[in-house]
């Protein structure tokens, strides 16, 4: 198709990032054009008899009327292959470096056309698929290694079955270089290590599946009481200083994934950096390699082009659904989806269209649902049994703060966890900010089997004992807020104790810390199972008399505050210390009133 | 006066600072344009849309007596400015020409007043503390060279003499140079600006210092461009003669107000309480310039002062401000009202980029764990102050007292300095400390064992009978 030689339109109008060109007739909607003399990339998104009125990718400064446009005839893509993990992309699918190097400079010049994959690298290819082997659409015809996995090149999805006429053997090849030909519908085709995605489309596969496994992020708040499960769908929103990056940062690090694509949407440059100078440094526990090797990071910040910005949540969604399609798990986070609606609202407002709520044009909830959507655990495409997923984790920039703004609300129908972010916790440094009482999560009913198997413990019901704690302190605060904490009886203030303790202990968790940073499921059972006999433990002595005063000065207390800091290999073991303390001290504190 | 070229009369309609031509072949979009007026007067422009049957030009500067007999002219690039190292040391009106009597500069370059965005890939991390002098700053909110960090304040609060003495007062520990100044008013009141210029000829920054200056009185439609070119300059400084500069750019609100003008003379869509949809993206271009980039030795620092309209932080400018920039510093009408210079409130403040720019080896091992812990200790002196409100001091537990004595002391020990005094890091986290030390310790939940011993002023004490 791309062969075909396509007329030139000519541009009548500018106006910001939105051009309008005539002597278009043929132009499809969602085709990609070059435009004016610097052939800036674009996408036509409406069409009026000849004329097409086109976004372009990058500014349009100094394009004139009357400059040619040119077109592609294919829709915006993404190269799929070996090579895309540990890439720093823009919203287009740019390598970053690659386009510092072209531009010759730091700062981003327009024009620049890079692949994103690289043409020169070779990759060790070793077949999977013999010479008249019949497949189908997904199957696997030859492995490469990539990273810390192994990359699968499948038969792309656009040809559905054929029959293997050639095949190239174990060797070293670059994506360029065909490693099977494959007849289709009495057609030879050629099969390069790479093809192309149309990124609005979602990847096919061959059945959807209910999502029941945890995907352990390693932060105590979330795996134990608003999880997200492999293939699931979760939004954190949160006014600005409440730790919504960090919080996305360390799921990007910990998250028990195969790949992470990490889409930096409308964000700021320096947060980029941040992930760049630290993601190298960091080591994945599993694999031991560099972190990086696993992602994928998306880069298009706040003062980059806004049509790219659009983009590049699509981009993202592609490569991650490409490794699921390989049987793997995918994290897909993406820093701010808020942005990414502005960035749609503006170029709605551009186009002239008639505004809903807010000024975002009245079809944004289908599309927020048109990326939530493709998460999900599934059984890939071609003859073979595995399954793959993708879980998406969005952040959700409301403005002002204000939870009811038409992005947060149109998202919370289409996840399944959500994890409101309180500014109020955030001032007093409690972080992640993750307020208790007003986040959810749908998946944490479906999850008890699998915290018994995994962990030994019966997660679930610690979870269900410390909510009602902290549920019935919060009321108490409510009291004490007017009567003051000391008018209240010592029973309801040993409530408030424990809570405190559970929230300062277990809640709180300290991403920049090197034990407290990540936090495995079996230490976060037994950590919040401990914490939770305190306040079992400790309400004897309220019956026999012992003064709250003497009970809030333990020294066990101390050291339960500071269980979540010793090392996992230690933690069984200073676990029962501290409780065996506990007792000894307790018991000694009866005694004296007694 | 004589104009040269071809010059085209087709204006159809002036609109505000808007001028509507039917069409003009080979017009450019964000061409920069020339109007002459039939009298000889002379505007700046550049065009907005650029169509076949219709142009839109924003005019800089008042519009008052342009007419449809008016010619324009196109220049056949966009708006540039030129930059060399004389900027230092003068004046200049929001549209970039000198206002102080001197000179034209001579170009060493023609830089585009919307710059480019900087390479994510090529910019250097932020992470070498810059001490301020002043401790609520220093201890709690540490400035990070490359960061932009605005002030958050109301009208009738201190903030102009809040930067001013930052301005007066940062330094890079350990380095020699000073830092060079681009200062931009943006709708300032004359008497403001005269304080700043007033500061700036007192410690002798004037000759490291570039001023950009649009006044209450002058053009709306300059406000636009007034922080464009502040940061172009601020730009040739720091990335092309290596020098460390700190931008100050007031008042942030009245920019957007100029926006909001601007957009609906274009019978835009509106967003939020009337400003345009974009605007997050406009403020990006803007704050977005501060920063560091890999292998070359300047940085810029930013620091916009923006009023909260109705001291509501939600509201549109302050709450888009804050999801660009890499933190806040909250001024406080409370604490200013109670005799608290500066009157930074801590809470609602926020460093982003401080955690990894202190430390040992930058600031004092201690700086993190004993500034989570004023955070937490402050934090629970002001709830015990709510609830004093309510039930009266009578009616607080002993620990709730302590903490209220504590935030009192944090608020005249520790925030409360004045406006010529200037802190070091060390000096400002010793005072933390002996605020600290009124509590128990086992308050210290913040604070590890290590570093308690090592610090705290009981046990420093005790050291040294010890060692004695």
């Amino acid at each position: 198709m791309s062969e075909l030689i396509y007329e030139k339109g000519v541009i009548v109008h500018i106006k910001g990032p939105v051009v309008e060109a005539d002597e278009m007739r043929g132009a499809r909607i969602r085709e990609v054009v070059y435009v004016g003399e610097e052939k800036l990339i674009g996408e036509i998104v409406r069409i009026k008899g000849d004329r097409a009125i086109i976004q372009v990718y990058e500014p349009t400064g100094g394009v004139k009327a009357g400059e040619y446009v040119e077109r592609t005839g294919e829709p915006l893509s993404a190269e799929l292959g070996p090579g895309l993990l540990g890439l720093v992309l823009d919203g287009l699918g740019r390598p970053l470096e690659v386009v510092a190097e072209k531009a010759g400079g730091p700062f981003i010049i327009r024009g620049i056309k890079v692949p994103t994959l690289p043409r020169d690298k070779r990759w060790h290819w070793s077949p999977t698929v013999r010479v008249g082997d019949g497949v189908i659409a997904g199957d696997v015809l030859g492995v490469v290694p990539e990273g810390s996995i192994t990359h699968k090149v499948m038969l792309p999805p656009k040809i559905e079955k054929a029959r293997v006429l050639e095949v190239q053997p174990e060797g070293d090849y670059t994506i360029e270089e065909p490693i099977a030909v494959v007849e289709h519908i009495g057609e030879k085709k050629e099969v390069k290590m790479y093809h192309k995605w149309p990124v609005r489309n979602p990847r096919p596969f061959r059945e959807k599946l209910a999502p029941v496994e945890l995907l352990v992020t390693g932060q105590r708040v979330i795996d134990t009481f608003f999880p997200i499960v492999k293939g699931g769908a979760s939004a954190v929103p949160g006014g600005f200083g409440t730790g919504k990056t960090v919080a996305l940062y360390q799921i990007s690090k910990w998250a028990d994934a195969d790949v992470v694509v990490y889409v930096g949407c409308g964000e700021r440059g320096n947060e980029i950096t941040y992930l760049l100078h630290t993601f190298p440094e960091l080591i994945d526990p599993k694999s031991g390699r560099p972190l990086l090797e696993r992602s994928i990071l998306i880069a298009n910040t706040s003062n980059m082009p806004v049509p790219a910005r659009e983009a590049s949540i699509f981009m993202g969604i592609t490569y991650a659904e490409y490794y699921r399609d390989m049987g793997l798990n995918v994290v897909l986070t993406a820093d701010s989806t808020s942005r990414w609606a502005e960035a749609l609202r503006e170029l709605s407002s551009r186009l002239e269209e008639i505004p809903s709520e807010r000024g975002y044009p009245a079809y944004l909830p289908d599309y927020i649902a048109s990326f939530y959507e493709r998460a999900g655990r599934v059984k890939v495409m071609g003859n073979r049994d595995e399954l793959g997923s993708v879980a998406v984790i969005g952040a959700v920039s409301p403005s002002g703060g204000d939870l009811n703004e038409p992005v947060t609300q149109h998202t919370m129908r289409f996840v399944g966890a959500f994890w409101a972010l309180d500014k109020e916790l955030a001032f007093k440094r409690h972080f992640p900010s993750i307020n208790w009482l007003r986040s959810f999560s749908k998946y944490a009913g479906g999850l008890k089997e699998w915290w018994i198997k995994n962990s030994g413990y019966d997660m679930m019901s610690y979870r269900d004992k410390a909510i009602a704690l902290l549920q019935r302190s919060s009321s108490l605060e409510e009291v004490a807020r007017v009567v003051g904490e000391a008018a209240l009886s010592d029973e309801n203030r040993l409530i408030l104790l424990s809570a405190e303790l559970i929230k300062e202990s277990f809640l709180v968790q300290n991403a920049y810390h090197d034990i407290d940073s990540y936090c495995s499921p079996e230490k976060q059972a037994l950590l919040l199972r401990t914490l939770l006999e305190f306040y079992d433990r400790a309400k004897p002595m309220i019956d026999a008399g012992v003064p709250m005063s003497e009970i809030s000065e333990m020294k066990s207390l101390g050291d339960l505050r500071r269980l979540k800091f010793v090392p996992e290999e230690k933690f069984k073991d200073t676990a029962k210390e501290v409780i065996s303390q506990l007792e000894t001290e307790i018991s000694s504190l009866i005694a004296k009133v007694g | 006066m004589s104009i040269y070229g071809l010059v085209y009369k087709d204006v159809d309609q002036v609109k505000g600072p808007l001028v509507i031509m039917r069409g003009v072949p080979g017009v450019a979009y964000e061409e920069a344009v020339r109007i002459y007026s039939e009298s000889g007067r002379e505007w700046f422009g550049r065009v907005l849309e650029a169509g076949r049957d219709k142009i839109v030009i924003q005019v800089l500067g008042d519009t008052e007596g342009l007419d449809s007999n008016a010619m324009v002219k196109f220049t056949g690039s966009t708006l540039k400015m030129p930059v060399s190292d004389e900027m230092l040391g003068r004046v200049f009106n929001g549209a970039g020409e000198p206002i102080d009597g001197g000179p034209r500069i001579r170009a060493d370059d023609y830089r585009d007043i919307n710059g480019a965005p900087i390479n994510p890939a090529k910019r250097d991390y932020p992470d070498e503390f810059i001490e301020t002098g002043l401790s609520s700053i220093d201890g709690m909110l540490s400035l990070i060279r490359g960061q932009k960090l605005p002030i958050f304040s109301e009208s009738g609060l201190p903030h102009n003499e809040v930067a001013a003495q930052i301005a007066r007062q940062v330094v890079v520990p350990g380095k020699a140079e000073r830092f060079s100044i681009v200062f931009a008013a943006i709708g300032l009141k004359y008497d403001d600006v005269l304080f700043f210029r007033r500061q700036f000829e007192e410690f002798g920054a004037l000759s490291r210092s570039v001023l950009f200056l649009n006044l209450a009185d002058d053009p709306v439609i300059e406000r636009i461009t007034t922080p464009r070119v502040a940061l172009t300059a601020a730009e040739y400084l720091a990335f092309d003669l290596g020098m460390d500069v700190l931008v100050i750019i007031t008042d942030m609100t009245n920019y957007c107000e100029a926006l909001r003008e601007l957009s609906s003379a274009r019978e835009e869509v509106p967003s939020r309480k009337g400003y345009p949809g974009y605007m997050y993206s406009d403020l990006a271009s803007i704050y977005e310039r501060a920063g560091r980039i890999i292998g070359r030795p300047g940085s810029i620092t930013f620091m916009p002062i923006l009023t909260m309209p109705g001291g509501d932080l939600t509201h549109p400018i302050p709450d888009l401000t804050g999801y660009i920039t890499e933190g806040q510093i909250f001024l406080d009408l409370d604490l200013y009202n109670r005799g608290i210079y500066p009157p930074i409130n801590v809470l609602p403040s926020l460093s982003r980029l401080m955690k990894d720019g202190i430390g040992q080896g930058k600031t004092r091992e201690d700086h993190k764990e004993v500034s989570d812990q004023l955070y937490a200790a402050y934090s629970q002196g002001t709830k015990a102050r709510e609830l004093v409100q309510i039930v009266g001091e009578a009616g607080l537990s002993p620990r709730e007292k302590l903490y209220l004595k504590f935030a009192r002391r944090f608020e005249n020990e520790f925030v409360a300095q004045g406006f010529r005094e200037r802190r070091s890091i060390e000096e400002t986290l010793d005072i933390a400390w002996n605020i600290l030390s009124i509590l128990p310790e086992s308050e210290f939940t913040r604070i590890s064992e290590k570093t308690l011993d090592k610090y705290h002023p009981k046990k420093r004490a005790e050291a040294k009978i010890k060692g004695e």
